[in-house]
């Protein structure tokens, strides 16, 4: 079988007792403990007060239709919903509250003008398929984003409605098989991804029907020139490559592999997960890159909201251009239009027009840092994961030492071998330091891998503490003080979580509680 | 510039322990050609005020649906929001937090996905919902990719009631993955046809109620018959506050449910972000896109959630996951579960009524203008009315008067033959004088 | 008993073999939550996916070190994947495959074999 070396623990062992005091009934200071909103009752409890329904405008003309079972969902007032979330709010980890050094995420600062635009109404509360002549504004804005976005990648075109990163990278693999298709090319039936790649690109690939073959990397962490021409053939559509590549490294001979690619009639796929390290100071478009996605809420710092939503614009080539979705907005003379209706499209993303909400938020921090300042943002980036590398490097081990990093810097576990600690024991000791750990066992090529992107918003001053706290740790991993660790976190709201339980019982849902059993006397 | 916290002290310091003579010297990877040597040609960083200014009179260019009488539908639908909602999803613990891979500080988010799963399979009568999608669109296309890896058909069939934009959706990803997919022609009221396109090659057929037209139907036999032919029924709902008063598609037997979320806690926002609705019969559950919340304990005992059934996504299964998705849309689903929470069920079937009770209105209205007639049987908050002449220019000229009179089929369906249709839905913010207005100007601008 | 470098194990009585993975590879693996098996009646070549064993982090593919028709896939492994961990090689079978060709055996390892293998690894 293939073993697939990271199934390491998901079952915490039980407890140590941590010494504190107990308290008598469970509180623990400002942390509020806080049941599900099933275990409040208030089955009949509503907190939005609705005018009553006359009752000649009833459900009677609906007969049947009408929901007779109880849909079984609880109300709660208003100053009880305050609390309830407010409460489960402060069992969160946040960017506001400390560098999040989540490699490949980019979490940096989520600017509280962009919140404040895009809930002026004139964004907020506008219909998607109100009269063109209605919202000349927000096709403005859009027309606008994609300008900035087309100028800072040196591609022409722009295709803006996908949702999300993976969203986008569908879209840019759709626009490769269309033009493909457009040729007559049916041979083309491989997409070459490297092995760091990020899950969805293979995911990508595969979901549209391509094969997906691996392309090896060299020791020094880039795309293996070789491995790549011997694979790239009549058969391939296109390979998808992330630059800077996972391993935080800039991809040296990334031309050459554009002018191999191409030789072969295939596309580039660039994964721009990592545009933060080069924006401003590299275009996409001069690497050769034929379609590139965006993620807006990383590169240009739209809030992640635990999760989501996200936005992924993709850059397209002149080649490409043709194909891309609609609908797309179109500056005429006489005003924006919006196209809807497109033969060459290869389709359409989603319904309407594209994440309005995100795109307020991406424009007005464009704006706010311009040109100059989105040059900044890459360079205070490199700078910043740089710097956390050299200080680092004096206890961690880099897995690519030579030569600098960009905006963010990869390490692996050779300096825990023998402390009995893992990666995973690491980055939960970090926890309780009040750190978010880093990216752990990413990118899949290095060995229990830790993945640090400070982002450009942090500070010297927080730099130096988390690399402070960081060595502090790894000195007691060296030192033996392997309990820390391999217990931790001791102090977040919860210690460590039976994952194994959880994926062989799924609970996905609250379900009532059976009713006591009587006793049989 | 203001995010930017390092100081030109800083940047030498750090420089020097990098042992880096310049900035420069750390981009040293990147080939000469491509070296921009200063900004590229875009304005330079502004302040709060210039932006403020910028964007603002970006915004006053648009009509918004608050300033007149309105009555847009079609997939997107305006309700009001509890103004707790928006105060509680900008807390920093929920907008600046991430993905919850850290489950033991990241409980927050993890409790709310849970609430929300709940929620959202009581709502839709579904055994297991998952912690959200993109939106409608793409939970429908997702639906359908998902049926047919269960039964290994590679055939969609989409009812004349589908949302134009949600059949170009499932048909863009589908065709790409080898599937084939027929959509019927638009019909106001003809969900059923599905089964007379049914063959042994179909994997799902998709109904919608209520369907574009705003006709609500009783799809319990159309997933009998599927099922009996082999294929999966997958029910579509773009307005979800209907959950509070019409029949829930489980209980209808829908194998797999793709709703719009929208209606609930988030604004319309021009089309996005929404919040795609998506749930399943638990022995399918291995199939399922998206991301997944469970309960579990840590290591006292004390219960708590994590992430879970992982395996089917594509940060471990890559080119074997179910689908391709990394993100959920994870604050609109907050905002959703918020709104949820303070409706309660009590509150929605009020919302719920009143959102009918104004169509009802509605319709007697438009009933009442020569040369208009509802062509909806039965409805939620939405109907479809046939207008003499071209339903797009009408439109128009309404806009003209300020009144925005819904959304006319044509921009939907540009050759569906549906020129003259007129898609208008009115919901709790709608009061009689946006109805009276309306009915009014349409009776003028329909005289001869 | 016969094994595999790949740390799958068969069990031979007439024409059908048995196979599963050996208590290494459970242990590798670390918690079993979902084994995915093959269905009754899916014709096997050397080196197609025979099942798919899940951890919480990982899905690992077992892949058939022979050629046959699967007679029997193990069932009650769906509700109980922890057997993966506590008898993997005994009560964990995952399939029972009617043998195409059982000259394939001959080419496997003995238990000797297979301990020295893991020695060297």
């Amino acid at each position: 079988m293939s073993m697939l070396s990271t199934g390491r623990p998901t079952r915490p062992e039980t407890a140590a007792e941590t010494g504190e005091t107990a308290t008598l009934t469970g509180g623990r200071g400002l942390l509020q403990s806080e049941p599900l909103i099933f275990e409040l009752g208030g089955w009949d409890k509503t907190g939005v007060d609705l005018p009553p329904v006359p009752d000649e405008l009833g459900a009677d003309d609906l007969g049947d239709l009408v929901r007779a079972e109880p849909i079984g969902l609880p109300g709660l007032s208003e100053p009880e919903t305050v609390r309830h979330y407010v409460r489960l709010s402060q069992q969160n980890h946040a960017i506001d509250l400390a560098l999040y050094p989540l490699g490949s995420c980019t979490m940096k600062h989520n600017p509280r003008l962009n919140e404040k635009l895009a809930r002026l109404p004139g964004f907020a509360d506008i219909h998607p398929l109100q009269p063109v002549s209605t919202v000349q504004g927000a096709l403005q804005l859009i027309d606008e984003l994609a300008h900035w976005l087309k100028t800072l990648t040196g591609l022409p075109a722009v295709a803006m409605t996908p949702k999300a990163g993976a969203h986008g990278e569908l879209c840019g693999i759709l626009a490769i098989q269309a033009a493909h298709r457009a040729k007559g090319d049916a041979a083309r039936t491989t997409v070459l991804v490297p092995t760091s790649a990020h899950g969805t690109n293979p995911a990508t690939a595969a979901f549209v029907g391509y094969q997906v073959q691996e392309i090896a990397q060299t020791a020094d962490g880039r795309v293996d020139l070789a491995d790549l021409a011997a694979k790239l053939g009549p058969h391939v559509a296109a390979i998808m490559v992330t630059n800077p590549n996972t391993c935080g490294l800039f991809e040296r001979d990334i031309r050459e592999i554009a002018r191999l690619t191409h030789a072969a009639g295939a596309y580039f796929y660039c994964d721009g997960a990592n545009f933060n390290a080069i924006v401003g100071r590299v275009r996409p478009g001069d690497l050769g890159v034929d379609a590139m996605h965006i993620n807006l809420h990383k590169t240009f710092s739209t809030p992640h909201g635990g999760g989501g939503p996200g936005a992924g614009p993709v850059v397209l080539s002149q080649a490409l251009a043709p194909f891309a979705p609609v609908p797309y907005v179109v500056h005429g003379p006489d005003g924006f239009e919006l196209t809807e209706t497109d033969a060459r499209a290869f389709g359409r993303m989603s319904a309407f027009n594209g994440q309005m909400g995100m795109f307020v938020r991406a424009y007005a921090y464009m704006l706010s840092h311009g040109a100059d300042g989105l040059r900044q943002v890459a360079e205070d980036a490199v700078l910043n994961a740089n710097y956390v590398k050299a200080r680092l490097s004096a206890v961690m081990t880099p897995a690519f030492p030579d030569g600098p990093c960009m905006h963010e810097a990869l390490f692996d576990d050779r300096w825990l071998e023998g402390t009995g600690v893992t990666t995973l024991d690491f980055a939960k000791a970090m926890i309780d330091e009040g750190f978010h750990p880093m990216t752990m066992y990413f990118p899949l090529v290095v060995h229990g891998a830790m993945l640090i992107e400070p982002t450009e918003t942090e500070s010297k001053a927080e730099l130096d503490r988390f690399c402070d706290m960081v060595t502090a740790l790894a000195h007691a991993a060296k030192a033996g003080d392997t309990g820390r660790f391999t217990g931790a976190p001791y102090h977040a709201p919860r210690r460590r979580l039976d994952e194994t339980q959880a994926a062989r019982r799924p609970r996905l849902k609250w379900t009532p509680p059976a009713p006591e059993a009587v006793a049989a006397e | 510039m203001r995010y930017l916290p390092l100081s030109p002290d800083d940047r030498s310091a750090m420089l020097s322990v990098i042992g880096a003579p310049d900035i420069d010297a750390l981009f040293v990877d990147v080939p000469a050609e491509a070296r921009l040597p200063g900004p590229v040609d875009l304005p330079h960083v502004q302040g709060e005020l210039e932006v403020e200014r910028k964007l603002a009179g970006l915004a006053r260019r648009n009509r918004t649906a608050g300033e007149g009488p309105f009555f847009c539908g079609a997939g997107a639908y305006r309700h009001q929001v509890p103004a707790t909602v928006d105060h509680l999803i900008q807390r920093s613990e929920f907008l600046t937090s991430y993905t919850p891979y850290q489950p033991e500080i990241a409980q927050g988010t993890l409790q709310v996905l849970f609430e929300f799963q709940t929620q959202v399979a009581r709502l839709t009568g579904m055994e297991v919902a998952n912690a959200s999608l993109y939106d409608g669109s793409t939970a429908t296309a997702e639906a359908v990719m998902m049926a047919a890896r269960i039964t290994r058909r590679t055939r969609a069939v989409l009812s004349p009631g589908l949302h134009p934009h949600y059949a170009a959706t499932v048909r863009t990803m589908a065709e790409a993955a080898g599937l084939t997919v027929e959509a019927l022609p638009l019909a106001v009221d003809a969900e059923a046809e599905v089964l007379g396109a049914l063959d042994g090659a179909t994997a799902c057929v998709v109904v919608q109620t209520p369907n574009l037209f705003g006709t609500a139907t009783d799809v319990t036999k159309i997933g009998e018959a599927a099922r009996a032919a082999g294929a999966l029924m997958i029910v579509v709902t773009t307005e979800a506050v209907s959950f509070g008063l019409l029949k829930s598609p489980g209980a209808m037997g829908a194998d797999i449910v793709a709703a719009e979320g929208q209606s609930i806690g988030n604004g319309l926002n021009y089309g996005g972000p929404y919040v795609g609705l998506f749930a399943v019969r638990e022995k399918h559950l291995r199939q399922a896109p998206g991301r997944l919340c469970g309960e579990t304990v840590d290591a006292e005992g004390r219960r708590g959630f994590v992430l879970t059934l992982s395996t089917r996504e594509q940060h471990i299964r890559r080119d074997k996951a179910t689908s391709n998705i990394c993100t959920n849309s994870g604050l609109c689903a907050l905002a959703f579960s918020i709104h949820m929470s303070l409706l309660g069920e009590t509150g929605l079937r009020r919302l719920a009524q009143l959102n009918h009770a104004r169509a009802r209105q509605l319709k007697a209205a438009l009933e009442a203008v020569p040369g208009v007639q509802v062509l909806t049987p039965r409805f939620f908050n939405e109907i479809a009315v046939r207008v003499p002449g071209n339903a797009a220019e009408l439109v128009e000229t309404l806009a003209g008067n300020g009144i925005l009179a819904g959304v006319p089929v044509s921009r939907l369906a540009p050759d569906a033959g549906m020129d003259y249709v007129l898609l208008p839905a009115a919901t709790e913010t709608t009061c009689d004088s946006d109805i009276s207005f309306l009915s009014r100007a349409l009776t003028k601008v329909l005289a001869p | 008993m016969h094994f595999t470098k790949d740390h799958e194990w068969i069990a031979v009585e007439g024409d059908v073999a048995t196979v599963g993975i050996t208590n290494y590879a459970a242990e590798q693996l670390g918690d079993v939550v979902f084994v995915e098996l093959p269905e009754v009646g899916k014709v096997l070549k050397p080196g197609d996916s025979l099942a798919v064993v899940e951890s919480v982090k990982a899905a690992s593919d077992v892949y058939s070190p022979i050629s046959g028709e699967v007679v029997a896939a193990n069932d009650g492994l769906s509700g109980n994947p922890e057997t993966v961990n506590q008898s993997p090689e005994s009560l964990a079978w995952f399939a029972k495959v009617k043998l195409a060709n059982p000259g394939e055996i001959t080419g496997l390892m003995d238990r000797a074999a297979y301990e020295a293998f893991l020695q060297s690894l």
